[in-house]
């Protein structure tokens, strides 16, 4: 009888709990303008800060140019720099989902082999240590100046990021997931695809936020040392004619593009990841 | 077996005698069975003896319940059934069969849920079933009738971090029982829960059990919740661990909580290990 009692009203304890889920739309949009407009306001601080210092005139103008000229460049040159930035957008994409592919690739083999992981680690580590932009212009004579050396900068500098989250990610699984696994009589490439692999994601896309805006780094050193085309080889250009609006605009646009890369990587980690992103609020404060 | 139990079966009601003819009828059929298991670990420092010499029969369709201070090699004991794990000595059979690798045929219940928190409740016990290779319109209605038979009804679309520890503990409990094993293995299954979860649950199990007619190995720190549950306690000493006593319980297999409680076969029941627990000097 009490024991009857007693299970009809186990699901109570509960309700609480399950009644916690998502915010309504316009609750959303509040909390989205309560974590945004205090970067905004220091970002609109610092241009007011910018525009006043040059044109106030204490800076002379070819070192510093006000907000406007800058802006003017960009509006009335749209096509050049449009034509520019996207060469460095494709470097960028390219080097970045190359080291992604390659860099999650080695994650796992080093995962499964302890053999791999030995031998493959302390050169990776030792790898990463080596200044890779100091490599760049020897990648230029092997490559040319087409936009091989570009990738291969991009790819190197954002590859190591992908591999440490991806080694962690698939590491940090919990190991009576595992034994459980084994009980249902799992298939290791089962293991992988249900448990491991999922389970590594949020790790993986940490690691790929600091890539993807390495990788743009990667890109335009690549473009420095020896390009005719791509933002890095407008700033050179803008630079050697002291032409230093075109150089602000370049390095705006060169900016946006970074911004835009990592806010897309961000959604698709929300898209991908939707159990993830709603446990971690506190994080995404983070975004801008 | 000892003097305390059998007194208390001499006052017990009478429909408490087909609970115990129910075992010793199935007599050679054991679910379960340790013959003289020992464990060692070697760590950096020393060697660990885990398990020394535990023998062990459990009979088909009985719950046998494992007390024991911290440390004393409960849970190894049930790593060693489902073959996660190989003795240094002796042999685990399991179903008939001696255990040498990972085993199919049981359902395991860890102290922490573990459930995939990129599953829904429902997704989570079928996992179970898509491992298995099991036909997925039978895996789904058989997790439906464990969605209801454990009070989850309504809750199959939430995700582990809307759901309570209670509910995160019964949907690893349904998918343990997805695929009807001979033998559960619950490792501390609500010792993160609060008190009163935990009774709920501990009744609920109760007529599980009852239900499914599965045999169940439970390791637990809880005495009242060991007793209340099994028919038959296994009381163990601090490492390296070894099997003290071996205590019937002898109450029906259906058991109302507040009335068992009260109990004289209850009481003296737990009496005693606490009595084989404080004599090992543990006071867990």
């Amino acid at each position: 009888m009490s024991q009857r009692v007693l299970s009809r009203t186990a699901p109570k304890e509960t309700a609480g709990v399950a009644e916690r889920t998502r915010p309504g739309p316009r609750r959303r949009a509040l909390d989205a303008a309560e974590k945004t407009w205090r970067p905004l306001a220091l970002l609109l601080v610092c241009f007011g800060a910018w525009w006043v210092i040059a044109a106030a005139g204490w800076v002379e103008s070819y070192l510093l140019p006000t907000p406007g000229a800058t802006l003017d460049v960009i509006l009335d040159k749209p096509g050049y720099l449009w034509e520019h930035g996207w060469v460095t957008t494709y470097e960028t994409l390219l080097g970045f989902l190359i080291a992604v592919g390659v860099g999650i690739l080695c994650a796992v083999v080093m995962v499964y082999s302890t053999t791999v992981e030995k031998t493959l680690y302390p050169i990776l580590l030792f790898a990463q240590v080596v200044p890779k932009i100091a490599i760049a212009p020897l990648f230029v004579v092997w490559l040319g100046f087409g936009i091989g050396p570009k990738v291969l900068i991009a790819v190197l500098i954002a590859f190591f990021p992908v591999v440490i989250s991806m080694v962690t990610g698939l590491k940090a699984v919990d190991p009576e997931m595992l034994q459980l696994s084994a009980t249902m009589g799992a298939r290791p490439w089962q293991t992988f695809l249900k448990i491991r692999f999922p389970a590594s994601l949020p790790h993986l896309f940490s690691g790929l936020k600091v890539a993807v805006t390495l990788a743009v780094t990667g890109a335009v050193v690549g473009e420095f040392v020896g390009a005719n085309e791509g933002l890095g080889y407008v700033i050179l250009q803008a630079n050697g004619n002291l032409d230093t609006p075109m150089l602000f605009a370049g390095l705006l646009v060169m900016s946006l593009i970074g911004v835009v890369l990592f806010v897309l990587v961000e959604i698709a980690e929300k898209l991908l990841l939707p159990w993830h992103a709603s446990r971690r609020d506190t994080a995404a404060t983070l975004t801008l | 077996m000892t003097t305390v139990n059998d007194t208390a079966l001499n006052k017990a009601a009478p429909d408490q005698s087909d609970a115990r003819s129910h075992r010793t009828g199935s007599g050679t059929a054991s679910a379960v069975r340790l013959d003289g298991v020992s464990v060692r670990f070697r760590t950096k420092r020393k060697d660990v003896t885990a398990l020394s010499d535990v023998s062990l029969d459990v009979a088909r369709g009985e719950f046998v319940a494992i007390v024991g201070p911290s440390g004393c090699g409960k849970s190894t004991l049930l790593k060693l059934v489902a073959g996660l794990l190989a003795p240094s000595a002796g042999a685990a059979v399991l179903g008939g069969e001696p255990v040498r690798g990972p085993r199919r045929d049981i359902g395991y219940v860890f102290q922490r849920a573990a459930l995939l928190d990129w599953r829904s409740a429902r997704r989570n016990i079928l996992l179970q079933a898509e491992m298995r290779g099991l036909p997925a319109a039978a895996a789904r209605a058989r997790a439906d009738e464990l969605i209801r038979m454990t009070g989850l009804d309504g809750f199959e679309d939430a995700y582990p971090h809307e759901l309570s520890g209670g509910m995160q503990q019964r949907v690893a409990l349904c998918r343990a029982l997805l695929h009807e094993p001979p033998v559960l293995l619950m490792d501390e299954p609500f010792g993160a829960l609060d008190a009163l979860t935990r009774e709920h649950l501990n009744v609920e199990l109760n007529r599980i059990w009852r239900e499914t007619g599965t045999t169940v190995l439970l390791v637990t720190h809880s005495i009242p919740e060991a007793v209340y549950l099994a028919d038959r306690v296994v009381v163990m000493s601090p490492r390296p661990g070894t099997v003290t006593e071996v205590i019937d319980v002898g109450l029906p297999r259906e058991r109302a909580y507040a009335a068992t409680l009260a109990s004289a076969e209850f009481r003296g029941a737990t009496g005693r290990i606490r009595e084989l627990l404080g004599a090992a000097g543990a006071h867990d």
